[in-house]
C-alpha cells in the first residue's frame, strides 16, 4: 500500500514517523513527542480513540500497538515507529468483531464515549484469554473508566463474545 | 444583556406541566417572555416537516429535540412516536433536530424526556397516521374509518388492499394537520413497541468508533483552544506573557478574552489557540500568567465546615412547621440526632468539556456536546451580535451530561475565542480544567433530630439543613429563598408524625454549583433514609418493618412547597418498590458475620426506587457485593434502558458513596484527575439488579431517581455488618476503626 504523508501545519521540524495504521502504512511529519493520541484525532481525523485524561489513568484512549493495548495518551508518536497501530476503526470493516457485536447484543455502550477503549481492552484481553474468568476481566479491564456505569453489561460482553468466538 | 438566564426548575416545572405545548420552556427575561403562550396557541406544526421523513422506499427517520448523553432518549422516545406512527421498529433511524424551539421541546434534564415528551411525541406520532390514512382513503375512495394503519402501511377491506406509507407521505405531508388535542391515541393494550425491551440505536456507531462526540467536531480550517483560567472562583487575569507559549510550534496566537454572565464560571482566561489541541495544551504549559485571586482565595473546605457547624449551632430559618417538634422532642421518651455531611462533588463527564464554534460576519454555526441548545444559541448570538436565528447549533452526542453540560460557560469561552480569531475553533477541556472548573453539588451539613414514643411510633422529626444553595446562585428569587433547591422530598418526609419541622441556614461560598445528577436529593435520600434506619433501630425494629409501618396507609401526599402540578407522593407506589426490593434481595436472609443488608427507598423525579444493598464491611475494608433495585417509574417504555439507567445511577451514586470529595484549598480545587478523584471501576463494580414496576401510570423519571438511595442503602448495610454508622460521605474503611 502507499504511504500517506500527512502534514501537520506548524511542526518545523524535519522528522517524520512512520507506522502501520489499521493495516497501511503512514507517515506523519509532526513533533516527535507528540502522543499518539493526539496523532490519530487531530493529525488524521481518527475520532474514534478518545480523550479522557492525558495521564493514562482512564483507557478510553485504548489503541493496540502490535497487539499489546496501550495508552495512546502517554505514548510519543516516535516511540511507535515502525510499529503495528489498531484502532477501534481497523478492529473490523463492518463492525462484526465478536467483541463488538457482543457489545450491540448487550446494549452496552450508554453515552458511549469510553467504549473504544473498553473495546480495545476486552479485544486484547480475549486474543490473550480465550475464556477470561470474572478475575481475568477484572484485571484486564480495570484501568477503564466508564462514568455510565456499563461494568457489568461489559463483563456480560466479554464472557459472551468468549462463547462466541470458541463456537466459530 | 439578552443572555438567556433560566434555572432548572422553572424550566422542569414549566416542561413538564405543558402537555401539548411543544414549545419549550425555557426561560429569556422579558424580550420573549410571552412567546410559549403565542406559540401554544399556533397550530401544531406538521409532523412530516418536523419530527417524521418518511422515503419513499419506507425508511423512517424520527427527529427528536432531546439531547442523547448516554440516558437513551435516541431510543426511549422514538419507540413513543413510532408506536403512534405504527411503523416498523426495524425501519426506524433516529436524527437530531435543528435548534429550533418554536418546534421541539429542547432542553434536557431533570429526568423530564420520557414524561415530558408522552404525550407531545404521540400525539405527534398519531397525527402523523391520521395523515397517512386519510391520503390512503382519499386514494380508494373510502371513508378513513374503514381503513387502518399496520406495520408500515394503511390497509383496507376484504380482500384486503394496502398501500405503504412510502407511496402516501407525498400526498399524506399537504393534508391539513389535525388537532393534537383531539387526535385519537392508541389504546395501550395494543402496543407494539411501548413496554418492549429494545436495543439501543445507537450501539452500532458507539461500538466502531464512528459516533461523533462534539470532542470529534470537525470543520475545515478549524484550530484548537485550551484556556488558561484563574485557579480560584471569580478570580481575574493580572497580566500574561505569550512570548513562550508563541514559541511552541503549531501555536498560532494567545490572547485574553473576557466571559460574563449568569452562566460563566470564570471571568475569562488566557486563550492558546493551535493546529492541534496537543500543540495547544503545550502552549498552555509555556504560558507565563499572573492572576489577581481575589477574595475567594482564602476559602477551604476546613474553613466551610467550621460555617457549617456555626450555622448548625443558631436556629435555622423555618422552612415548614407542623406541630411542635421542638417540644415533642423535648417530651420524647426516645430521642436521637445525628449530623450527616456531604461534600462538594465533580459531574466528571468522560468526554471532558469542548465546544466548537465559527462566527462570521452574518452568520455562525456551532457544533456543541449540550443539553441546553438553546441557551448556547443564545450566548453565541450575544457574542456574535447576531439574532440567535443566525446561529446555527448542532447538539452532537454527548460523552455524559449528568447536569454538567446543561451549563453554558463553556460556550461562552468558545464564542469569545471565535469572535477573536474568525476561523472554527474547539475549545478543549483538559481533564485537570473539567474537574477544577465544575458546577460542584453543593456541600451540605444536616442535623437530623427524631423521637419516638412509648409504642415506637414517630411522635417527631426535625431536619436542620445547612449547604451552599443552588438557588442562590440561579433563581431570581435565591437570595430569599436559598432553601427552596436544597430538600427536594426531604421536605415531604412519607414517614406519618405529627410534628415536623425543617430549617435552614445558608453557607456562603464562591465555589460554582449546579445540578449534579439527582440534584438536592442525592443529599436528601441519604439524610432521610439513613435517619429513618437509626429511628427503626431506636425503636428496636426492622428496618423494613419499621419502615412499612410509618409510612402507614397507602394515600397520596403533596409535594410539600410544590404547586398543583407537581404529582403526589404515593405511600402505595413507595411501599410497592420497598417491598419488591426487599422480596428480591432476600430481605433478612441469614448472612456471615462481618455482613450486612440495608434498605432504603425514596421519590424523585415524580418516580420511586427501593433499594437493598449487601455488603461486608470491616477493617479490611468496606465491599459492596450486590445491589437489588426495584423501580416504579410508571408506565416502562424501554424496560432494557429503564435498567441501563438504573445500572449506571446505581453506579454513579457509589462513586460518589465510597470515592473521593471534591475539597476546597486556598480558593481552588485540590483534586485534578482520576488519580485524586476516583472512580468506581470494574473490579468494585457490583452486580446491580433491576426490577421493573410493570406500572400502567404516566411514565415518570429515571436518569436520576436511583441516585438518592444507594448510599443510605450502603451505609445503612455496614450498620447491620458492623454496627457502626457511617453520616459523612464519602465513606472510608478507616470510618470502621
Amino acid at each position: 500500500m502507499a504511504d500517506v504523508l500527512y502534514d501537520m501545519g506548524g511542526w518545523r521540524g524535519d522528522v517524520s514517523t512512520t507506522f502501520i495504521l489499521n493495516g497501511k502504512s503512514t507517515t506523519v511529519d509532526v513533533d516527535p513527542q507528540m502522543p499518539l493520541l493526539w496523532v490519530l484525532r487531530d493529525t488524521l481525523d481518527m475520532t474514534g480513540t478518545k480523550f479522557g485524561c492525558g495521564m493514562a489513568l482512564c483507557g478510553a484512549c485504548t489503541v493496540h500497538i502490535d497487539g499489546e493495548p496501550a495508552r495512546s495518551c502517554i505514548t510519543p508518536i516516535a516511540s511507535v515507529s515502525g510499529k503495528k497501530i489498531t484502532t477501534i476503526e481497523g478492529l473490523s470493516a463492518d463492525g462484526s468483531h465478536p467483541v463488538q457485536k457482543a457489545w450491540m447484543e448487550e446494549d452496552v455502550p450508554q453515552c458511549g464515549y469510553c467504549q473504544s477503549g473498553q473495546i480495545m481492552s476486552a479485544v486484547a484481553l480475549l486474543a490473550k484469554k480465550t475464556n477470561p474468568t470474572d478475575a481475568d476481566i477484572d484485571d484486564a479491564m480495570s484501568g477503564n473508566i466508564c462514568r455510565c456505569g456499563t461494568y457489568q453489561r461489559i463483563r456480560k460482553a466479554i464472557h459472551k463474545a468468549a462463547a462466541q468466538s470458541s463456537k466459530a | 444583556m439578552n443572555t438567556a438566564a433560566f434555572s432548572r426548575r422553572e424550566f422542569l416545572k414549566a416542561g413538564t406541566a405543558g402537555g401539548a405545548a411543544l414549545v419549550i420552556a425555557f426561560h429569556y427575561p422579558a424580550r420573549t417572555a410571552d412567546d410559549p403562550a403565542k406559540a401554544q396557541e399556533q397550530q401544531p406544526p406538521n409532523p412530516f416537516d418536523a419530527w417524521i421523513r418518511i422515503t419513499p422506499d419506507d425508511h423512517v427517520t424520527l427527529i427528536l429535540g432531546k439531547s442523547e448523553m448516554g440516558q437513551g432518549v435516541f431510543t426511549s422516545l422514538p419507540m413513543i412516536l413510532a408506536e403512534e406512527l405504527c411503523v416498523d421498529w426495524k425501519n426506524v433511524k433516529v436524527e437530531q433536530a435543528a435548534t429550533e424551539p418554536k418546534i421541539y421541546d429542547l432542553g434536557t434534564g431533570g429526568s423530564g424526556s420520557v414524561a415530558g415528551s408522552w404525550l407531545p411525541l404521540r400525539q405527534a406520532g398519531a397525527a402523523a397516521r391520521e395523515m397517512l390514512i386519510l391520503a390512503a382513503a382519499k386514494k380508494w375512495e373510502v371513508g378513513p374509518d374503514t381503513c387502518k394503519a399496520q406495520n408500515g402501511f394503511v390497509v383496507h377491506g376484504h380482500p384486503e388492499r394496502t398501500l405503504r406509507y412510502g407511496e402516501l407521505v407525498g400526498d399524506a405531508a399537504t393534508l391539513p394537520v389535525p388537532s393534537f388535542k383531539t387526535v385519537p391515541l392508541k389504546n395501550s393494550d395494543s402496543f407494539t413497541i411501548v413496554g418492549e425491551d429494545k436495543h439501543r440505536l445507537d450501539s452500532s456507531a458507539k461500538t466502531n468508533g464512528s459516533a461523533k462526540f462534539g470532542i470529534d467536531s470537525r470543520v475545515p480550517e478549524m484550530t484548537y483552544a485550551v484556556v488558561a483560567r484563574c485557579p480560584v472562583f471569580g478570580g481575574k487575569l493580572s497580566s500574561f506573557d505569550a512570548e513562550k507559549a508563541k514559541a511552541v510550534p503549531g501555536v498560532l496566537d494567545v490572547f485574553s478574552f473576557e466571559t460574563a454572565g449568569k452562566g460563566a464560571s470564570i471571568t475569562g482566561g488566557v486563550a492558546i489557540v493551535a493546529t492541534n489541541s496537543w500543540a495547544a495544551m503545550q502552549g498552555r504549559k509555556a504560558l507565563a500568567v499572573k492572576w489577581d485571586e481575589g477574595a475567594a482565595a482564602n476559602e477551604s473546605t476546613e474553613e466551610l465546615n467550621k460555617h457549617f457547624i456555626e450555622n448548625a449551632s443558631k436556629p435555622g430559618k423555618v422552612v415548614r412547621n407542623d406541630g411542635d417538634a421542638n417540644s415533642a422532642i423535648a417530651d420524647g421518651t426516645k430521642k436521637i440526632e445525628a449530623i450527616y455531611e456531604l461534600p462538594f462533588a465533580a459531574h466528571v463527564c468522560m468526554e471532558p468539556m469542548n465546544c466548537t464554534v465559527h462566527i462570521q460576519a452574518d452568520r455562525a454555526e456551532a457544533w456543541v456536546p449540550t443539553q441546553a441548545p438553546q441557551w448556547a444559541q443564545a450566548v453565541i448570538a450575544e457574542a456574535a451580535k447576531l439574532p440567535p436565528e443566525k446561529v446555527v447549533v448542532h447538539t452532537t452526542l454527548m460523552g455524559g451530561g449528568f447536569g454538567r453540560r446543561y451549563q453554558a460557560d463553556f460556550v461562552m469561552e468558545a464564542s469569545q475565542i471565535a469572535k477573536k480569531t474568525g476561523k472554527p475553533v474547539m475549545v478543549l477541556w483538559t481533564r485537570e480544567d473539567d474537574m477544577q472548573h465544575d458546577f460542584y453539588r453543593p456541600a451540605s451539613h444536616h442535623k437530623l433530630q427524631g423521637a419516638l414514643d412509648a409504642k415506637g411510633n414517630l411522635k417527631a422529626w426535625k431536619h436542620f439543613q445547612t449547604s451552599t444553595s443552588i438557588a442562590v446562585k440561579w433563581e431570581q428569587n435565591g437570595d430569599e429563598k436559598p432553601e427552596q433547591s436544597e430538600f427536594g422530598t426531604a421536605a415531604t418526609i412519607p414517614y406519618v408524625t405529627p410534628n415536623v419541622r425543617i430549617e435552614y441556614a445558608l453557607a456562603h461560598s464562591s465555589v460554582p454549583r449546579a445540578w449534579w445528577r439527582s440534584v438536592e436529593h442525592s443529599s436528601s435520600g441519604f439524610v432521610v433514609e439513613s435517619f429513618v434506619d437509626e429511628l427503626a433501630r431506636e425503636a428496636g425494629q426492622d428496618p423494613l418493618a419499621f419502615r412499612l409501618k410509618m409510612i402507614g396507609d397507602s394515600r397520596k401526599v403533596p409535594q410539600f412547597g410544590e404547586g398543583p402540578d407537581s404529582p403526589p407522593l404515593d405511600t402505595g407506589r413507595l411501599k410497592g418498590v420497598l417491598q419488591l426490593a426487599a422480596e428480591k434481595a432476600g430481605w433478612g436472609k441469614k448472612l456471615p458475620q462481618g455482613e450486612g443488608q440495608g434498605i432504603a427507598a425514596f421519590f424523585s423525579f415524580d418516580s420511586y426506587v427501593g433499594a437493598v444493598a449487601e455488603v461486608s464491611a470491616g477493617s479490611q475494608g468496606i465491599v459492596v457485593k450486590r445491589l437489588v433495585c426495584a423501580v416504579d417509574c410508571g408506565r416502562p417504555i424501554n424496560p432494557n434502558g429503564i435498567r441501563a439507567q438504573v445500572e449506571s445511577a446505581a453506579i454513579y451514586a457509589l462513586t460518589a458513596t465510597v470515592k473521593d470529595a471534591i475539597t476546597i484549598e486556598r480558593g481552588r480545587v485540590a483534586q485534578a484527575n482520576f488519580n485524586d478523584y476516583a472512580m468506581v471501576r470494574m473490579k468494585e463494580a457490583p452486580p446491580v439488579e433491576v426490577h421493573v414496576v410493570m406500572s400502567s401510570e404516566a411514565p415518570t423519571g429515571i436518569g436520576e431517581p436511583t441516585v438518592p438511595v444507594l448510599a443510605p442503602a450502603i451505609c445503612n448495610a455496614i450498620f447491620a455488618a458492623t454496627g457502626k454508622r457511617l453520616r459523612r460521605l464519602p465513606i472510608r474503611a478507616s470510618d470502621l476503626a
